[in-house]
C-alpha cells in the first residue's frame, strides 16, 4: 500500500503549507537567539528557563541579611514586607499567614520572583548563584530544606511545597442568587 | 489656598445674576483670572488643563512604598462613562518606568513559527480597532470585606476606571509569529523594574485581548504603561500587563508570584481559588455617596456606574430604603460591553433617614449579590474580586456616610 513517491511529495508540501501558514503583513523581524536569551527569564514549574549555577542556604544566609531582611525580617517573619516564612496550618483560621512555606505552590517562583524583581529597590543585580542561594534559604526558614541542601536547576523543581494542592480552579458563579 | 478664589467666583456669579449684565463689572477680579465682560482671558495653548477651580484627584494611600502601591479614580465626581486618563487609577508593583519609545521592542516567542520582534512603531502599522473597556484590579473594594467599608466611592470602588483604547487586536500579532498548536498559554511580560509577568491562556489571547497604545484619543499614559500594553477584557486588572515587553507561547502557566502567591482568593476551608480571571458584574451609586451632602428635601437625580466583565450590563435596580424595595434605574444608551454603564434613578427626598443601594444584572442574567450572600459562600479572607451591593446612609442633616 506504499503510496508513489510522487505523491508522498506532494501530501508532503500540502500539510507543510497548511501547517506553517506564512505571515500575512510581513511587519516585525526575526529576533537573534541571542536577543531571545537575553529576554528570556521566565521559569517555569517544571524548572524550564532555570539558569546554570546552584547555592545553599549556608551560602544564602548572609546575602539575605544584606539585601533581604530589611524589609522581610531577619528569620523572614516579615517587617514592612509580605512575610516569608511561617503560617503553615493558618490557612483555615480566620487569621490566615500567607508565606511561602504555607501558601506558594511551587518552589520554581521563588527563584523566578527573586530573579526578576528582587531586591525590592535594585532588581536584577544579583547573581544566580545568589538567586539560587536566597531560595535555598527561604526554604531553609520554612524548613523544606537542610542549611546544606544544593539548589539548583535539577534539584529546585522537585521540592514539594506544603501548599501544593491546596488550588482550585474558577468555581464563579458562586453566589446563589437571589431575587 | 483655592477656596478664596471659589468664592471671589461664586460672587461675580451671583452679583452678575441678581443684578442682571447691563450692571456687569461689579467685581473686577485680576486680568486674566476670571474672564468677565470686557476681559480677555488666557491665550491658546498647547496642551490643555483643566479649570483651576476643579480639584478632584486620584486618592492616595498612606504607604511607605508608594512605587508599590494604589491610586484610585475619585469616581464620586466622574461623569457619563470615560475616565479621564490623569485620573485612571493605579497599580504598579516597581514604579513607572520612563521608557523612550523609540527603544522599546514587543517580543514574541517560545511555541512559534516565526519568532517576532516589533517596535511600536511597526506595531502601529498593523489595523488596528478602539474599544471602550472598564479595567478593573481585582483588589478594588478589598476594604468591603471587612466591617470597616469605603468612606467614599473611590476608597470602595476607586480601582475600576473605563477608558478607550485603540491598539491590534493580539490575534494579529499571534498570526504574524504563528503560534503553534499546543500552545496553550501565554506568558505576558513587563518592562518595569520587576519584570511584572503573568500567564494569559491563549483563547482568551486570541479572542478579545488588544496590544494597546492608545487612550482616550492619545497614547497611553506613562502610569498605563505606555507605550505598549496588554488590555485583557473583562479580567482582573493586574493581566493587562503594562509596558509589555514579551509574549511567549507555552503549554502550561507558570505559576507566576502573581497568580499564585497574589491575585488568588483563600476560601474558608482553606483552598484558594486560582486564575479567578474575570469581573463580576458590580455597581455603586456615585451621587449621593459617602462624603457628599444633600442641600435641602426635594429632588435629586441618583446616578451611579455598573459594569460587569461578562458583557453588557441589562438592568440596574435601585433601593432608597436599605434594600426592601427595588425599582429599575434608567440606563444611558448606548451601552457597551464590558464598560461602564452610567445609570440615573429620580428621588424626592422626604428628610428622613434613607439607605441608598444599586445593583447590577448583566446579560448572563448574573446578579449582583449582597455583602452577606457573598461573605455567607467566601468568608472574609479571600482579598479578591468583591463585588457586593454598597450602601450609603443619607442622615436626615444631608450628610451621606457609608455607615
Amino acid at each position: 500500500m506504499a503510496a508513489s513517491p510522487t505523491r508522498s511529495l506532494m501530501i508532503l508540501a500540502a500539510a507543510g503549507a497548511l501547517c506553517a501558514q506564512s505571515a500575512k503583513y510581513g511587519v516585525g523581524r526575526t529576533p537573534t537567539p541571542d536577543e531571545i536569551r537575553a529576554m528570556d527569564i521566565s521559569v517555569a514549574p517544571d524548572g524550564t528557563g532555570l539558569p546554570p549555577g546552584s547555592g545553599t542556604a549556608a551560602a544564602g544566609k548572609e546575602i539575605y541579611a544584606n539585601r533581604c531582611a530589611r524589609c522581610h525580617g531577619s528569620e523572614g517573619q516579615g517587617r514592612d514586607s509580605v512575610p516569608l516564612s511561617g503560617g503553615q496550618g493558618t490557612l483555615k483560621s480566620p487569621k490566615p499567614l500567607k508565606t511561602v512555606g504555607s501558601y506558594w505552590p511551587f518552589a520554581t517562583t521563588i527563584f523566578d520572583y527573586v530573579n526578576r524583581a528582587m531586591p525590592f529597590d535594585k532588581p536584577g543585580t544579583l547573581s544566580h548563584d545568589q538567586v539560587y542561594s536566597l531560595t535555598a534559604y527561604v526554604l531553609f526558614l520554612n524548613h523544606l530544606v537542610s542549611e546544606t541542601t544544593v539548589i539548583d536547576a535539577k534539584s529546585l523543581p522537585k521540592i514539594q511545597m506544603p501548599n501544593r494542592n491546596g488550588f482550585v480552579r474558577d468555581p464563579r458563579p458562586d453566589i446563589p442568587p437571589k431575587h | 489656598m483655592k477656596e478664596p478664589r471659589v468664592t471671589t467666583r461664586r460672587r461675580w456669579l451671583g452679583w452678575t445674576a441678581a443684578l442682571g449684565a447691563g450692571l456687569s463689572g461689579c467685581t473686577r477680579s485680576k486680568p486674566g483670572e476670571d474672564a468677565g465682560p470686557g476681559l480677555l482671558g488666557k491665550p491658546v495653548s498647547a496642551y490643555g488643563e483643566r479649570s483651576p477651580y476643579e480639584t478632584s484627584t486620584r486618592q492616595m494611600v498612606d504607604t511607605r512604598y508608594p512605587e508599590t502601591s494604589i491610586s484610585r479614580t475619585p469616581l464620586q465626581d466622574s461623569c457619563g462613562i470615560l475616565t479621564p486618563s490623569s485620573l485612571h487609577y493605579e497599580r504598579h508593583h516597581s514604579g513607572v518606568p520612563r521608557i523612550d519609545p523609540a527603544h522599546h521592542q514587543l517580543l514574541i516567542h517560545g511555541l512559534v513559527d516565526r519568532p517576532l520582534i516589533f517596535t511600536v512603531d511597526e506595531i502601529k502599522r498593523l489595523p488596528h480597532i478602539s474599544r471602550i473597556y472598564v479595567l478593573e484590579c481585582s483588589g478594588n473594594g478589598f476594604v468591603e470585606w471587612s466591617e470597616k467599608t469605603g468612606r467614599d466611592v473611590a476608597e470602595s470602588h476607586g480601582l475600576a476606571s473605563c477608558s478607550e483604547w485603540t491598539g491590534v487586536p493580539l490575534s494579529v500579532l499571534l498570526a504574524e509569529a504563528g503560534v503553534q498548536k499546543q500552545a496553550k498559554w501565554l506568558i505576558a511580560e513587563g518592562a518595569d523594574a520587576c519584570k511584572m509577568q503573568r500567564s494569559l491562556p491563549i483563547e482568551k489571547a486570541m479572542n478579545d485581548t488588544l496590544v494597546a497604545w492608545g487612550q482616550n484619543g492619545e497614547a497611553l499614559r506613562p502610569e498605563q504603561g505606555y507605550p505598549l500594553r496588554l488590555i485583557v477584557p473583562g479580567w482582573e486588572g493586574n493581566i493587562s500587563v503594562k509596558w509589555l515587553r514579551r509574549l511567549k507561547a507555552v503549554e502550561q502557566p507558570y505559576m507566576v508570584r502573581d497568580e499564585t502567591s497574589h491575585y488568588t482568593d483563600l476560601m474558608p476551608d482553606g483552598t484558594a481559588r486560582i486564575f479567578t480571571f474575570p469581573m463580576e458584574a458590580k455597581s455603586v451609586i456615585t451621587y449621593p455617596s459617602g462624603g457628599q451632602i444633600l442641600h435641602g428635601l426635594g429632588f435629586y437625580q441618583i446616578t451611579g456606574l455598573a459594569w460587569s466583565g461578562r458583557g453588557r450590563i441589562e438592568r440596574v435596580e435601585v433601593s432608597t430604603d436599605s434594600g426592601q424595595t427595588w425599582r429599575d434605574a434608567s440606563l444611558q444608551e448606548p451601552r457597551f460591553p464590558i464598560a461602564f454603564t452610567r445609570f440615573y434613578f429620580s428621588w424626592n427626598w422626604d428628610g428622613k433617614e434613607a439607605g441608598l443601594q444599586s445593583r447590577a444584572i448583566d446579560e448572563t442574567g448574573y446578579v449582583q449579590p449582597s455583602r452577606e450572600a457573598l461573605i455567607a459562600v467566601r468568608g472574609v479572607n479571600s482579598y479578591y474580586h468583591y463585588n457586593g451591593i454598597k450602601s450609603w446612609t443619607v442622615r436626615p442633616d444631608g450628610s451621606v456616610t457609608n455607615a
